[in-house]
């Protein structure tokens, strides 16, 4: 049985997919990926389904091995220096890792997490429908808790050696869109606040939340209402005036008053926002956050058809002096 | 019988919530919970899973199959189709609690606020008629709806960052039961050894939002005894009528 084998990882890497659904009614989040877009091209790039489990990768490095055979991967999503013994390795094309050898990822530096995608996915037993780890209910598989040194994966022996590239839309930064509510009548004019002010991620955020640094926002009644329900992208605010953006591991409800939610589309763009990197929020309709949506998910069925085949022979040498690859993940890994 | 029409809210581009009121009342939970179960009983195209609360239902949708006004349209009607039954029928179940002590670190300070004694706080608490009215925060975090209004009081100052699996507890006119070990604001009154969630037991979710909850209370031996049967999956709960 081939095998992939984590020889050291940073904390908040785990196997996240498209998500568990049909349980908040019990109180079980969705989990799933934060940047579903990058995990659906790590999925397409080894050939599996977009929404496939694949290893999120959190801000630190992380150094992996196979045995037992080969395993074809690829990368995506935040940039980082990534070598397969010392040889440096694109982004956004598929690769294989073969017995023996060492694939090494240093830090995120274009943002926060990374996507390595495995060709057959990941073995383990699914819990409604999903194998995302969410460690607080024990939840995932194979392992029901961010990665440790020593976790092994089973997976499928490469099949043929062609490797596949996928030009992906470069991405604006442009604001995050949020529709407002479904609580922004508890802030008055404080709405305002949310989007004219400049935000920036707190570092103590979390695949649970996301916390933002900027001006205080004030409400009309109290920081209190009767717990309801919450969505991916909400935002909630409580007593602090600091407002927090639920992430795929949130609670299911809640009982801060929720301005306004972050729309699908943008989302995975909030999640890879690194601290202290501002950012506006902007505000649009239903109808316009739901076509943005479709947008998305045309986009997503699409990325089979803009695969091509990988060039090898593209790899720009000074820039990879330049991203000093093994410096950096050792650096990463001493961090830990 | 006429009823004022929801409140339909937006949430983001993929869920709406359907208020029926802004405060705990059993008539809302009851409107959220007879349009969850008409939900159940005739599905809607394009919704992925509802999720009810004290006050509204939440309903996560795919926009690819159906639109907020659309779908807005067809949950105001559904909403205020005319009752077919004047209450959800649930289960009833007996959950055995051990009240006090180490089990219950804040009966005696919450006994000494309401100007009763410990063991009367507790006969109180557990001779309560409850209904599950949802669950949420955290898998199986149990919310009722019943306890005695001479029983409220406000959360805590400083909320604790630890409080055990299986605390039964309250928090201002709310009673919880509580799964997963976790923070809590609320006042320790006891524990019971029954899971509301462990994963490999079949059911894993024991109880549903409208499930009726009554509470025996039991001593810390057998405490002991059904913490270790439902270590093993056991339910340990007694199921009175299905």
């Amino acid at each position: 049985m081939t095998s992939l084998v984590i020889d050291s990882v940073g904390p908040a890497t785990s196997v996240q997919d498209g998500g568990r659904h049909g349980a908040q009614r019990y109180g079980l989040p969705p989990s799933g990926a934060m940047d579903r877009l990058s995990l659906a091209a790590a999925n397409v790039l080894v050939g599996n389904n977009a929404f496939a489990a694949a290893i999120e990768l959190g801000p630190l490095g992380a150094k992996l091995s196979v045995r037992d055979g080969a395993v074809r991967l690829a990368l995506t999503g935040a940039e980082r220096p990534a070598a397969i013994d010392g040889a440096p390795l694109a982004f956004n094309e598929s690769f294989t890792l073969t017995d023996g050898q060492i694939l090494t990822v240093g830090v995120a530096r274009g943002g926060v997490f990374s996507y390595l995608g495995i060709e057959g996915g990941v073995r383990g037993e699914p819990m409604f429908g999903s194998l995302a780890v969410n460690a607080r209910a024990g939840l995932g598989s194979p392992y029901p808790r961010p990665f440790q040194a020593g976790d092994t994966i089973a997976v499928k022996c490469a099949a043929r050696a062609v490797e596949r590239r996928l030009d992906l839309p470069g991405q604006q930064d442009t604001p995050i869109r949020v529709v407002l509510g479904p609580q922004d009548d508890e802030f008055g004019d404080a709405v305002e606040t949310l989007l004219s002010g400049a935000w920036t991620v707190s570092a103590t955020s979390d695949r649970m939340g996301y916390r933002l640094d900027g001006p205080q926002i004030s409400h009309l009644h109290g920081h209190n209402i009767v717990s309801d329900g919450t969505v991916d992208g909400s935002i909630q605010v409580p007593g602090s005036g600091q407002p927090i953006v639920l992430m795929p591991d949130r609670g299911t409800s809640g009982g801060y008053p929720k301005i306004a939610t972050v729309i699908s589309a943008d989302l995975g763009r909030l999640a890879q926002r690194q601290p202290g990197r501002p950012f506006r929020f902007g505000a649009v309709s239903v109808e316009d956050a739901q076509g943005a949506y479709r947008a998305m998910a045309r986009l997503i069925r699409s990325l089979p058809d803009r695969l091509r085949d990988a060039q090898h022979a593209t790899i720009d040498l000074d820039a990879l002096l330049t991203a000093n690859v093994a410096g950096t993940a050792i650096d990463a890994l001493t961090a830990e | 019988m006429t009823t004022p029409p929801p409140r339909l809210l937006p949430n983001g581009d993929t869920a709406i919530t359907v208020e029926f009121g802004r405060d705990i009342s059993d008539e809302s939970n009851r409107r959220v919970l007879a349009l969850d179960r008409r939900l159940k009983q005739s599905p809607v195209a394009g919704i992925v899973e509802t999720v009810p609360t004290y006050r509204s239902l939440l309903v996560h949708y795919d926009p690819e199959t159906v639109g907020f006004g659309a779908l807005s349209d067809q949950l105001v009607s559904l909403a205020q189709a005319p009752d077919d039954d004047a209450t959800i029928a649930g289960r009833r179940w007996r959950i055995p609690v051990c009240y006090g002590g180490e089990h219950g670190i804040d009966l005696e300070d919450a006994a000494r606020a309401l100007n009763i004694t410990p063991d009367a706080l507790a006969a109180r608490h557990a001779a309560g008629d409850y209904r599950v009215a949802m669950i949420g925060f955290t898998p199986g975090w149990s919310y009722l709806s019943g306890l005695d209004p001479a029983l409220a009081m406000p959360r805590r100052q400083a909320p604790r960052l630890h409080t055990p699996a299986g605390t039964i507890s309250v928090g201002g006119i709310q009673a919880g039961i509580q799964c997963l070990a976790g923070p809590s604001g609320w006042h320790l009154l006891g524990r019971t050894p029954v899971r509301t969630y462990q994963l490999h037991r079949e059911p894993i979710f024991l109880l549903e939002p409208g499930d009726a909850i009554s509470f025996a209370q039991i001593d810390a031996e057998e405490f002991a005894d059904r913490e270790d049967a439902a270590s093993h999956g056991e339910i340990v709960a007694d199921l009175l009528s299905a």
